[in-house]
């Protein structure tokens, strides 16, 4: 066994744990653990502008990839900045492990310059989180770090180390494997459940599957494929789930909830039965609990017991992993002697039901041929580009517009952040799913307002010469804010009308990276063009039709068939 | 209705924190909250006493489970159980007529007398919940100068016929 310090000691275990990349900024309480990383010289460290940008960077590379992400930060600000990173990645189950500096062990408590109970103040956004007060614990606290992190329904773990404790010297052994008897989360579905649940659906003649990001946390995008293929049955996704059912499949009825489609919320309206698959039945999702579809049964399954019976009551709930209790399900009813025939006659009615409302009110918008519409970019985005690109978003009516017009085929080809719904997020996430792949072509669809939340870290990228491409939808305005202030208050656009906005081009070329805006539709196809082929970063701005709203819309605390349309 | 949750947690540090958080951060009740350090020095055990319908102690078991510290969550008034609490309740007690009320209640209550003085008893008495509210009830009117409770702690009655 060989002696260490505590810094060597987090180096050894990064690499144990197959760790290429971290993004990090470092300060006074991780200067030793950064030192210890140059000498090791085996990772590769990406230095942000700000740690919020570190904490998205790690996210938006594990959503990439399906790995633990990593980032590095220092005692104080440096771990509070990351904090909205870390909440972020609470909220949508993202697995990361943030490691962040701390004044030595005699001074905590103190007041001590850069001093701050970070694990504290991350115990609600956390999965887990540790304080390490002895380097003979740090191997195994870093093994659990990462074992707790990426099992179960996954999450953000932080591990906060004084400077003492990542100088003091022990023995390094760093566990193979690790059994926690506190913790344990259940992956196995229970098979009488299983059985039921396929009662349930031989029995139902309006099904759905309404899937969540639990699919493509679990990789179960073949075995929910292969359901919903073999039982006839529509499926819609929640904005986490998409890209976990193929967006071109024809028994995709796109999003659902506050912005979903006219047919997926009208599924949902008149479904005998929800197959839930990974979701959670957030708000937005639901709308009106009361008056949420009001005659179906629900099967609910999810690796998380907390999800189950929270927001809605459920029929028959499924504890276990989403990839193995679909598996199960599938074979459940082969065995039971199912036939795709009597399916598609079961379910034929349904679909006609189906079909009929979505020609009734297909995702559309007014085309205009003086003014660019925003769906139109992102129309013509997705046919230059179609499955090649990684897409992130930043948050509002950028993110809706993608979401809707923008088909993703393959898993985690979608970033965004759905449950804290934080603007700034798409463009350190693309750093992110960058550097995990960097011949891939990786977009972040932006606003005005939110790429100026973290628009720092252009340099960060231009710094790893990474050929993001940005494209920022300008409306002037704080758009999604605007669209509520239109249809609930009056017009009455309070703060949300951007009086200054700088010249993106401008900052693209000061960063050192191209810049091209187009003002008229005409010029839409040549920008995109220009920009996706452009060797490095390019931002592509499209001064965009101002009071652009995003529809369908059901409002805050409404059914699903109060829908607002185009 | 009201629950009593046995819980059994990792004795380290915060995780008392994260049971506490994990109340306040979702609008659940705490009625009381004993904690103390069971035969194995690793493991805490605490009771805890909340308010709330079916599935609202439901999602507050599974929540707790979640709770990577957390090792057994038993909801011990979900079958027969013995549950005590501990007061301690300083009364005033100068006239002789009140002196002599206060032992009398504490004799039909079988509490015990822990301090004394020529204006005051201090009686220590044990029960459940209901016990400390009708001896609290009863002495209200004479005088309380000073309560302190412990919080409820339980136990499920082991099975007769094994």
């Amino acid at each position: 066994m060989t002696k260490m310090a505590g810094k060597q000691i987090i180096v050894e275990a990064l690499k144990k744990e197959g760790v290429e990349v971290i993004f990090g900024y470092p300060g006074g309480a991780i200067i030793d653990i950064y030192d210890a990383l140059a000498k090791d010289g085996s990772i590769k460290h990406v230095l942000v502008r700000h740690e919020q940008g570190a904490a998205h960077a790690a996210d938006g590379y594990a959503r990439a990839t399906g790995r633990v992400g990593v980032c590095l930060v220092t005692s104080g600000p440096g771990a509070t900045n990351a904090v909205t990173g870390i909440a972020t990645a609470n909220m949508d189950s993202i697995p990361i492990v943030v490691l962040t500096g701390q004044v030595p062990t005699a001074l905590i408590g103190n007041d001590a310059f850069q001093e701050v109970d970070i694990v504290g103040i991350t115990r609600p956004c956390t999965k887990h989180n540790y304080l390490v007060k002895n380097v003979k614990d740090l191997p195994r606290i870093l093994k659990e770090a990462f074992y707790v992190a990426k099992s179960g329904r996954p999450g953000p773990v932080l591990v906060d180390i004084p400077k003492d404790v990542q100088n003091a010297v022990t023995d390094f052994n760093y566990p193979e494997t690790i059994t926690l008897r506190s913790y344990d989360p259940v992956k196995e579905p229970h098979i009488k459940q299983i059985e039921k649940a396929c009662r349930q659906m031989e029995e139902s003649k309006k099904p759905v599957l309404y899937v969540g990001g639990g699919v493509i946390s679990s990789g179960a995008h073949e075995e929910l494929r292969a359901l919903a293929e073999e039982i006839n049955c529509p499926v819609t996704t929640t904005l986490m789930g998409i890209s976990g059912f193929p967006g071109t499949h024809p028994q995709n009825l796109g999003m659902l909830g506050m912005h979903g489609t006219y047919c997926a919320n009208m599924a949902m309206a008149n479904t005998d039965l929800i197959i839930a698959i990974g979701a959670r039945f957030d708000d937005r999702v639901t709308g009106k609990i009361e008056a949420f579809a009001p005659h179906a049964k629900i099967i609910h399954v999810d690796v998380d017991p907390t999800s189950i019976q929270k927001n809605v009551r459920v029929d028959i709930p499924i504890v276990g992993d989403c990839k193995l209790t679909l598996a199960k399900m599938l074979k459940c009813l082969k065995d039971n002697g199912s036939k795709p025939e009597a399916w598609q006659a079961k379910h034929q009615a349904w679909w006609e039901q189906l079909r009929a409302w979505e020609k009734r009110h297909p995702l559309t918008y007014k085309k205009d041929p003086n003014i660019i519409k925003p769906q139109y970019v992102i129309e013509r985005l997705y046919e230059m580009t179609k499955g090649r690109a990684i897409i992130t978003t930043e948050v509002g009516q950028n993110q809706m517009w993608t979401a809707q017009f923008y088909k993703f085929d393959q898993p985690r080809t979608f970033l965004t952040s759905g449950g804290l719904g934080t603007m700034g997020y798409g463009l350190p996430a693309a750093i992110g799913a960058q550097m995990a792949f960097p011949d891939k072509l990786v977009i972040d669809m932006a606003g005005d307002g939110s790429i100026q939340m973290n628009i720092q870290e252009l340099a960060t990228a231009m710094q790893e010469k990474l050929p993001i491409k940005i494209v920022i939808l300008n409306n002037q305005f704080l758009g999604m804010v605007r669209q509520w202030q239109e249809l609930f208050y009056e017009k009455r656009y309070v703060a949300t009308d951007f009086e200054f906005t700088p010249d993106f081009i401008k900052i693209a070329e000061a960063y050192g990276a191209k810049g091209i805006r187009a003002t008229n539709p005409d010029d839409v196809d040549k920008v995109l063009k220009e920009g996706l082929e452009y060797p490095g970063l390019a931002i592509m701005e499209f001064v965009i039709a101002r009071e652009e709203g995003v529809f369908p819309m059901i409002p805050a605390g409404k059914a699903h068939t109060e829908m607002l349309l185009v | 209705m009201r629950h009593t949750l046995s819980i059994l947690l990792e004795n380290s540090p915060g995780a008392l924190s994260r049971v506490a958080g994990l109340f306040s951060g979702r609008g659940f009740n705490i009625e009381s909250l004993c904690v103390a350090s069971t035969l194995d020095s690793t493991l805490s055990h605490m009771t805890l006493v909340t308010i709330g319908d079916d599935a609202i102690i439901d999602q507050i078991i599974k929540q707790l489970n979640r709770l990577v510290d957390v090792y057994k969550v038993t909801d011990v008034s979900q079958d027969e159980f013995v549950e005590r609490e501990m007061a301690l309740i300083k009364v005033n007690a100068a006239e002789s007529e009140t002196r002599s009320e206060v032992l009398r209640i504490c004799e039909i209550f079988r509490c015990k007398i822990v301090d004394v003085t020529a204006k005051t008893y201090t009686l220590e008495v044990t029960g459940p919940e209901s016990k400390l509210k009708a001896v609290i009830d009863l002495l209200l009117p004479i005088g309380i100068k000073e309560l302190v409770r412990t919080g409820t702690i339980a136990m499920q009655r082991e099975q007769k016929n094994t």
